[in-house]
């Protein structure tokens, strides 16, 4: 069991030890094993992460028939690239072309596609992400560095409900001759929530 | 409920700062309350509505002065002392001198565990036809329930267009207080961001929420 009797001077912070407290408990209780509890800790820190929503926005990149199909079924289109080939129902992919930017947000809690793109940034779980997003898009996506033309329209996506969505992105120019695996690498998480832009070729960042 | 959680539109929470290279945790504590909430939601003795509301009650002060995981980490206490499963002295004294109540679903072992790692499934047979259509015009109804609801209070009394069906979905409104799934209609609902925010809104922005068919009106 865990215990509180640290030297003076221990970095063990007030949360630290009440949450060592309830594992402590659940586990006495039979609850819960502390194995499964890192087996779930684990699952997210290793193997659930943005790079399988890029694997989708590559493939979509590269396949028009992908594309339709992760536009018309996300479910459906993602769920080979997913931990465990599943993703949720009513997965939502919306497209990003020249005249129209798409940005998702969760105003009432962090709603966010996690077996798609991982946990949340702390951004997107902020008190300030969430308020503004939906009134002052366009200032938003400023302070990301995403400064839009005013003849590109802004979609903002609340996800109220759960339904959970994914941007798809435009394809970087300069990439014709990139194959699939290339493409994934230039997909980070900010630019399949809509605050950011894929990576140029050339590494710049 | 029209708690501090209902977010959107509101001013001075300051400039959002996105940190480089972020880590999934940043303490050790953070994923331990993460997989303890999981786990125990997975019990079968609250829903995830049931767990939303349990954040959205929070005291106010409480709520805005906590990180994301403290906030977990209070709900799950929270809903732990209110579902008899712990006591509160049991959380200070860090032990238990009682055995544990049988979960409804038992142990959470490491069998469990792909089983949490997948989103539940929400969609449901319709209970009846769909009352509106993918262009129609529909306002947000101007409601203010005192328990847990999905519908912002930035939309409400709007008009937007129905952009999609997104077919029949547990109602949140209801398995919140156990009263079973009652199925509705989902839809994706398009709202003009001059219409939420009248002339102070952004140029060329529109706002669209998922709303629930009890949540909209017709507009003649």
């Amino acid at each position: 069991m865990a215990t509180h009797e640290e030297p003076t001077g221990s970095t063990l912070s007030e949360l630290d030890l009440r949450v060592r407290a309830l594992e402590s408990v659940l586990i006495q209780q039979n609850y819960v094993t502390s194995e499964a509890l890192d087996a779930i800790v684990e699952a997210h820190e290793t193997r659930i992460g943005p790079h399988i929503g890029a694997r989708a926005v590559a493939r979509a990149w590269v396949s028009a028939t992908y594309r339709a199909a992760l536009l018309a079924d996300a479910t459906a289109a993602v769920a080979e690239f997913a931990d465990d080939g599943h993703v949720g129902d009513q997965l939502i992919a919306v497209e990003n072309t020249q005249d129209v930017h798409n940005v998702v947000v969760c105003t009432l809690c962090s709603c966010y596609p996690w077996d798609v793109l991982g946990l949340p940034p702390i951004w997107y779980k902020s008190d300030a992400y969430r308020s503004r997003t939906v009134k002052q898009p366009r200032t938003v996506l400023a302070e990301f560095g995403l400064h839009l033309e005013p003849t590109v329209s802004v979609r903002v996506w609340d996800s109220t409900a759960e339904t959970r969505y994914l941007v798809l992105p435009m394809r970087p120019a300069g990439t014709d001759d990139w194959d699939e695996q290339q493409l994934a690498t230039l997909v980070d998480r900010d630019c399949m929530v809509g605050v950011g832009l894929p990576k140029a070729p050339g590494g710049a960042d | 409920m029209d708690g501090i959680h209902d977010l959107g539109g509101m001013d001075g929470f300051g400039a959002i700062v996105p940190e480089r290279d972020e880590p999934v945790f940043h303490h050790r504590w953070e994923g331990r309350a993460f997989a303890m909430s999981t786990a125990m939601g997975a019990a079968g003795e609250w829903n995830i509505d049931m767990g939303r509301h349990g954040i959205e009650r929070l005291p106010p002060v409480v709520y805005l002065s906590s990180s994301y995981y403290e906030r977990w980490l209070r709900r799950l206490e929270l809903m732990l002392i209110e579902h008899g499963l712990v006591l509160e002295d049991e959380l200070v004294n860090e032990r238990s001198g009682r055995a544990g109540r049988d979960l409804t679903r038992g142990t959470f072992t490491t069998e469990r565990v792909p089983t949490v790692l997948q989103r539940g499934s929400f969609t449901r047979e319709p209970q009846g036809p769909p009352r509106f259509q993918p262009d129609q015009r529909v306002r947000a109804r101007n409601i203010h329930p005192r328990s847990h609801t999905r519908l912002p209070c930035y939309v409400r009394g709007r008009t937007g267009v129905v952009e999609r069906l997104l077919g029949a979905n547990v109602f949140p409104d209801s398995i919140v207080s156990g009263k079973g799934e009652d199925p509705q209609w989902l839809y994706t609902i398009r709202f003009d961001g001059r219409e939420l925010w009248g002339d102070d809104a952004e140029p060329g922005t529109t706002v669209s929420v998922d709303a629930f068919e009890p949540y909209l009106e017709a507009v003649p």
